[in-house]
């Protein structure tokens, strides 16, 4: 008896290298990009002149990284939605529905306070808002998973497509108080623009554009860093993670775990709607959201960080580059789809080089390891 | 006799049934087998791209450009399936991961969409298009014919498949050992069934199917390219293999309980009724929800359902 498909097999290493935190992303992304050159190749494009393209636009031209920034902060938020589920093995893929949600939450909320509220009231309801608006929407399948044994995974998902459906129906198919029913509105339905007052700040740093919510987003990587190694609730956390028995032993119930963890998680992703409204598009915007697809993004980030809250920071950053890029370079010589392809080959790799870093590739010998298996 | 509203419904959901039919019929071969593909979706979207480009590049009569073009959406989705495949059963990473990396690449945003640019795919209906047709001549039985009997030979082609299938993996040897891998590797090892082999060829035909899958989009039922124009039906698809506790004859009254919920939005707009275009659009998605509850539940205590082995990498032990 043979087995076809392996010439080698993979040996567990005894010794961890520490390094492992370091090379399995950076590798992963370059042999992401070595792939990516390849379908580029074959083709016929000029992978050089289109990868130099993207890295002019995303981080070297002149404001292109106050671009970059804009796509990093909502990616910053759905990167740490991802990673704080997924540590608990709660495949939260929801976190673009949730987005949606925070951003419809946010959105309302400074349209409901109007033009006279205050600076101080308006940006912080905004950011409560948005929490709460994830936060439920995350919730949902947190609770059919501990109370009722749903996978997360296609319900998170599913919820995903109705709270696309809900945005879609407050602009387009509705007369919503989101909706703009004044001039071009009437016409052309979009959402209606919230007041100035609710318009979140951005700090000029010589000639760089930083995003409140982009430094909110830092804070919040940081206050999660803390809550997983510092506090109780971390603690338990990392128990219902590893060892859902255990955690039952020890007095814990890894279903209320669950759920806290499930609306933290969607909590984060509307943040990242709050910001989106809040610094850069100041309306509820159903398409535009849907076709930035942040929620999925979060996940190649939270990956590519291998769900370090404090990586999520640096890596939003590289693949908010890669999506400025793309949307700067729209246009018949550069090819659409080139975004999805890099970022799902950047989660390929880093799947791949987890498991070669951890294991040791050791080609078996034909014959010898055969007659061995048959014995 | 064939605008009766009844009868609109249930051919309608028949024909939007067809795609789920096919990806979750495959997923079914994929997870029985103990590898769950949560990439159908992007696989779909291979599958739709690759059948249209040949139906927009090569000309020629339906009966020859047609099957080439659901040869090449079933090679299409099988590279994708291919990917996850290597990575899984091989590598054995996280098969979820995995999965979701294989829609993105591949989905709405990726790969498909890449091609489609490239190819220039989506200016005007494809020419050669899977229409409805009486193949068996059946079609003039009051009710059954329209409902059953008019439909594309794709829809046909599904029936086919899902019985030899069913058949394939309940009476047969090989779906014995199809079983048993996704049971108990080890097991299956022990009595000679190469694991491996066995998780590469299900993975591969479980693409293979759910192209087939796009295909109905973009010969069918569009029938043209549009970027992610599966809507989220790959998703679907991988709540029906639940629904179906992963038999393909239940799994097909759920695919067209399904594809009667996503057709209702067109059914009942043509015919004026008057319900909110929000709770149509929405009625999918929550009853997939709604379904895959009760289902957990019952299936919990009745103790039905997934292969045991499902989403565990085997790694053989040494001797």
């Amino acid at each position: 008896m043979r087995s076809t498909f392996s010439g080698f097999r993979l040996e567990p290493r005894s010794h961890l290298p520490r390094l492992i935190n370091w090379t399995v992303p950076i590798g992963s992304f370059f042999a992401a990009l070595f792939a990516g050159a390849l379908l580029l190749l074959m083709t016929g494009q000029n992978p050089i002149s289109v990868y130099q393209r993207i890295l002019e636009r995303a981080f070297l031209d002149a404001g292109s990284l106050s671009g970059t920034l804009v796509a990093a902060t909502p990616l910053l938020f759905t990167g740490l939605c991802a990673a704080v589920a997924f540590r608990v093995g709660f495949f939260n893929i929801g976190g673009e529905g949730q987005f949606y949600v925070g951003a419809i939450f946010s959105s309302g909320i400074a349209l409901a306070l109007g033009r006279d509220a205050q600076v101080w009231i308006a940006i912080p309801a905004m950011i409560i808002a948005g929490a709460l608006g994830g936060a439920l929407w995350g919730a949902i399948p947190g609770f059919l998973r501990a109370y009722l044994r749903t996978n997360e995974i296609i319900t998170s998902l599913m919820l995903n497509y109705i709270a696309g459906v809900i945005s879609v129906y407050l602009i387009f198919e509705s007369s919503s108080f989101w909706r703009d029913l004044e001039g071009t509105g009437k016409m052309f339905p979009k959402g209606k623009v919230i007041p100035p007052v609710a318009f979140w700040p951005e700090y000029g740093i010589g000639s760089l554009v930083v995003p409140f919510g982009f430094l909110l987003g830092i804070a919040t990587a940081a206050w999660i860093a803390v809550l997983q190694r510092r506090t109780r609730f971390g603690y338990e956390m990392r128990v219902v993670g590893g060892a859902p028995t255990t955690a039952r032993y020890a007095g814990m119930r890894p279903g209320r775990v669950i759920v806290a963890v499930a609306a933290v998680s969607g909590a984060l992703a509307g943040l990242g709607g709050a910001a989106s409204v809040g610094n850069f598009r100041h309306i509820l915007d159903p398409k535009g959201m849907q076709q930035s697809g942040f929620g999925y993004a979060g996940i190649v980030v939270a990956a590519l960080a291998r769900l370090n809250p404090v990586a999520v920071i640096f890596v939003s950053i590289i693949i908010g580059g890669i999506t400025n890029a793309g949307y700067a370079l729209q246009g018949p010589d550069f090819p659409s789809g080139l975004v999805g392809i890099l970022e799902g080959l950047i989660l390929f790799c880093t799947l791949g080089g987890e498991v070669l870093m951890r294991y040791r590739v050791v080609r078996t010998r034909g014959v010898s390891s055969n007659v061995a298996g048959a014995q | 006799m064939n605008d009766n509203l009844f009868i609109v419904v249930f051919a309608a959901a028949i024909y939007y049934g067809t795609p789920l039919v096919f990806a979750a019929l495959g997923e079914i071969l994929a997870e029985r087998s103990g590898v769950i593909n949560l990439g159908v979706e992007g696989m779909m979207l291979l599958g739709a791209v690759g059948a249209c480009w040949v139906a927009t590049s090569i000309d020629g009569p339906a009966g020859v450009v047609l099957p080439i073009a659901v040869v090449a959406a079933m090679l299409f989705a099988a590279a994708g399936a291919l990917i996850h495949a290597f990575l899984t059963i091989t590598l054995r990473v996280n098969q979820i991961i995995s999965g979701l990396a294989l829609t993105i690449f591949a989905g709405v945003a990726g790969v498909s969409s890449y091609l489609a640019g490239l190819w220039d795919l989506g200016q005007a209906p494809v020419a050669n298009q899977f229409g409805k047709m009486d193949l068996l001549g059946w079609g003039d039985l009051p009710v059954l014919g329209p409902i059953l009997f008019n439909q594309t030979l794709l829809t046909y082609l599904s029936w086919l498949l899902v019985v030899l299938t069913s058949i394939y993996i309940f009476r047969t040897r090989w779906g014995l050992q199809l079983r048993a891998v996704g049971e108990s590797p080890q097991t299956a090892d022990s009595v000679g069934v190469a694991v491996q082999r066995s998780r590469y060829l299900h993975v591969l035909a479980g693409g293979a199917f759910a192209g087939i899958a796009g295909a109905c989009f973009s010969l069918s039922i569009l029938p043209t390219w549009q970027n992610g124009m599966t809507l989220g039906q790959g998703w679907i698809a991988l709540a029906l293999v639940i629904f179906g506790f992963w038999r393909p004859d239940l799994m097909l009254v759920g695919a067209y309980l399904f594809g009667g919920l996503s057709s209702l939005r067109y059914t009942l707009q043509a015919r004026g009724v008057e319900i909110p275009q929000l709770f149509l659009d929405s009625l999918p998605y929550v009853m997939t929800i709604v379904v895959l509850v009760v289902v957990s539940n019952s299936a919990a205590r009745r103790q039905l359902g997934a292969p045991a082995a499902l989403g565990k990498p085997y790694e053989r032990e040494e001797r």
